[in-house]
């Protein structure tokens, strides 16, 4: 077992990391990567188990459709590659291959969403965990920092045999959990409580959304929330509503479009269970853009002060919608 | 004993007749894709792979791979005619809570190794299999063979997975290429001209032949001669769609058409004919 990291560090560092601890116990792990395995950190695992390594060059769907006869031969083959090629250009080969085929393949994807800065539009994946979502048999896991992250991976092949996305990032992110946690349970965490607000977020944002409840705090007086969802499919729903329904309003936070992602998830469980008013941090109708990891998130108001400013706005609102009727006797 | 070329024209007649018959009830399906291949997967079952119908997991086994996987019917009717599942079950293909589907599902079907159906991925699937058997020491004795649509040579996956057979220098891998001519809107000639397969995949350095796919000898000698190779191998197969029902004969406007009544009953009473025919000669030695 790895030490937990307390500087801030990269969550793709994790999946390196665990993934050699995974290899030395389970002989029937292999590892594929396309021509990033310095990026993913798969690298790490091919220099220890070379026979069980196979890079498959800048061939991502002829990695995704190895994989999956790997898997029906036995392997437990680990995936990894850029988010914007294991979600994008390999969706075909994931859906019929390894999701329709009910396999354990475990789907590595590196430097989802705009953090990863200066490469730009091209490669910022923003609508994976979407795809991945609304994909049948898809598990989908996003972690916050590198200790939950390295949960994650060890989790991975023992938790069941479902396929499953693993999202990690490029830029290095502080640490949300002071130790390796134990881990992931039904994948939502509360990591602050409070009683105002809900601030609902997944990977990345979730070290923002701290400090956006430190600063609401500060600031405003309101005590806000914060749950980790580290698992956005499935969505475990008990302990987002027992937050919602305390708090009455809850904010989303995600690298990733307002659509198809964890805002949709939580807004779906909350709809059909708990309607509160739930406002939205994430991608608008728009692609990333270049610069560095951090001006991007800026840029698209992917930060603490962007979920603070989202949570000021839905607290307006709040008074409002709860205070029923909106149209009876008293009104007229 | 090893089935002769006779007896494998015979089967492939029979698996013809079942192919008639399940897509004339199901009103759905790909006849003349699946006719093209008849006499591969004949070769392939009644002779070349090493299988076991009773132990379909067995790690030993050849795999069989229908990358094109719109010719499932061609392959269940082989394993049904293997007892992977009881020959009624045939009938059933394509209708709503019957286990064979409309493409290959290993999910669902005993004896389909992978699903397919999306051209393009089969080979790439072969190739990880191989990989796999070669972990577990069984390169040697476990042989893959997947069979590929002149569609699937379009898509450009199956260069993706051409290329990595040869860098990773699988030597259990043969990809057979039922190359009729003939796809959805047309000709390939006319839609997009796949032109010399054979080279191409020699050019990707592979073993590569070009032989008559409805050649029982030359299918067998080119299929067994594959598994001795030391590098992947190509066999080529120039078919003809439709192959035995005359009315289909590389006729364009049959793919993914079922047959009507009329054409079926055709289509039966001249393969029937061929089968009797086929039974009488092989019984009079």
């Amino acid at each position: 077992m790895a030490e937990a990291k307390t500087e801030p560090t990269a969550t793709r560092h994790a999946y390196g990391d665990a993934l050699v601890e995974l290899g030395e116990v389970h002989e029937e792990i292999v590892a594929l990567d396309a021509d990033l395995a310095v990026s993913t950190q798969a690298i790490k695992f091919g220099k220890r188990f070379p026979d069980r390594f196979f890079n498959c060059g800048a061939a991502e769907a002829n990695m995704m459709s190895m994989a999956c006869g790997l898997a029906a031969t036995g392997k437990v083959p680990y995936c990894s590659t850029f988010a914007i090629f294991a979600a994008g250009r390999a969706y075909d080969q994931v859906r019929l291959g390894i999701a329709h085929n009910e396999l354990k393949v475990r789907i590595g994807a590196s430097h989802g969403g705009v953090s990863l800065g200066e490469d730009g539009a091209s490669h910022q994946m923003i609508e994976d965990i979407a795809l991945m979502r609304a994909m049948p048999r898809m598990q989908v896991v996003v972690p916050a920092d590198y200790n939950q992250a390295y949960r994650a991976v060890l989790e991975s092949f023992e938790s069941n045999d479902e396929p499953m996305y693993m999202r990690f990032g490029r830029p290095s992110t502080p640490v949300v959990y002071d130790e390796i946690p134990e881990t992931l349970g039904g994948g939502v965490d509360v990591v602050r409580e409070g009683k105002d607000i809900s601030l609902i977020a997944t990977g990345h944002m979730v070290w923002r959304a701290l400090e956006a409840a430190e600063s609401l705090e500060r600031e405003d007086g309101v005590e806000a929330e914060v749950l980790n969802v580290s698992i956005v499919k499935p969505i475990h729903s008990e302990p987002v509503l027992e937050s919602i329904s305390k708090t009455g309003v809850a904010v989303t936070a995600e690298e990733h479009r307002v659509v198809g992602g964890l805002a949709d998830a939580v807004r779906h469980v909350a709809a059909e269970q708990h309607p509160v008013p739930i406002f939205a941090v994430g991608m608008g109708d728009e692609f990333g853009i270049s610069g560095t990891g951090e001006a991007c998130m800026e840029h698209f108001g992917l930060t603490a002060r962007g979920i603070a400013d989202r949570a000021r706005e839905a607290l307006v609102l709040k008074p409002i919608v709860s205070r029923p009727p909106l149209f009876g006797p008293e009104w007229t | 004993m090893l089935a002769s070329a006779a007896e494998l024209e015979r089967w492939a007649t029979l698996l013809r007749i079942d192919c008639v018959r399940m897509l004339a009830v199901a009103k759905s399906g790909h006849l003349d894709s699946s006719l093209s291949a008849a006499d591969i997967v004949a070769a392939l079952y009644y002779r070349v792979l090493r299988h076991d119908p009773g132990n379909p997991d067995w790690p030993e086994r050849d795999r069989f791979v229908l990358c094109k996987g719109h010719a499932a019917p061609i392959q269940y009717a082989a394993l049904a005619h293997h007892d992977y599942f009881p020959l009624e079950e045939l009938m059933g293909v394509r209708q709503i809570g019957r286990a064979l589907q409309g493409h290959p599902d290993m999910t669902r079907t005993p004896g389909v190794e992978v699903s397919t159906g999306s051209l393009g991925q089969g080979l790439s699937m072969c190739v990880g299999i191989t990989l796999a058997l070669r972990l577990d020491g069984l390169s040697e004795t476990a042989h893959v063979f997947g069979l590929l649509s002149d569609g699937d040579c379009q898509e450009g996956q199956t260069w993706e997975a051409a290329t990595a057979a040869a860098h990773f220098g699988v030597s259990n891998i043969t990809a057979i290429v039922d190359y009729n001519h003939l796809q959805t809107d047309g000709t390939t000639e006319e839609i997009m001209d796949i032109a010399d397969v054979r080279a191409k995949f020699e050019a990707f350095g592979w073993d590569a032949v070009e032989i008559d796919g409805h050649d029982m000898v030359e299918i067998t000698e080119a299929l067994e001669r594959s598994r001795s190779l030391d590098r992947p191998a190509a066999i080529v197969c120039q078919t003809t769609k439709g192959k035995g029902v005359s009315a289909m004969e590389g006729r364009f406007g049959f793919h993914g058409k079922p047959p009507d009544p009329e054409l079926a009953a055709g289509a039966l009473g001249e393969l029937e004919a061929r089968l009797e025919q086929q039974t009488r000669a092989i019984q009079d030695g």
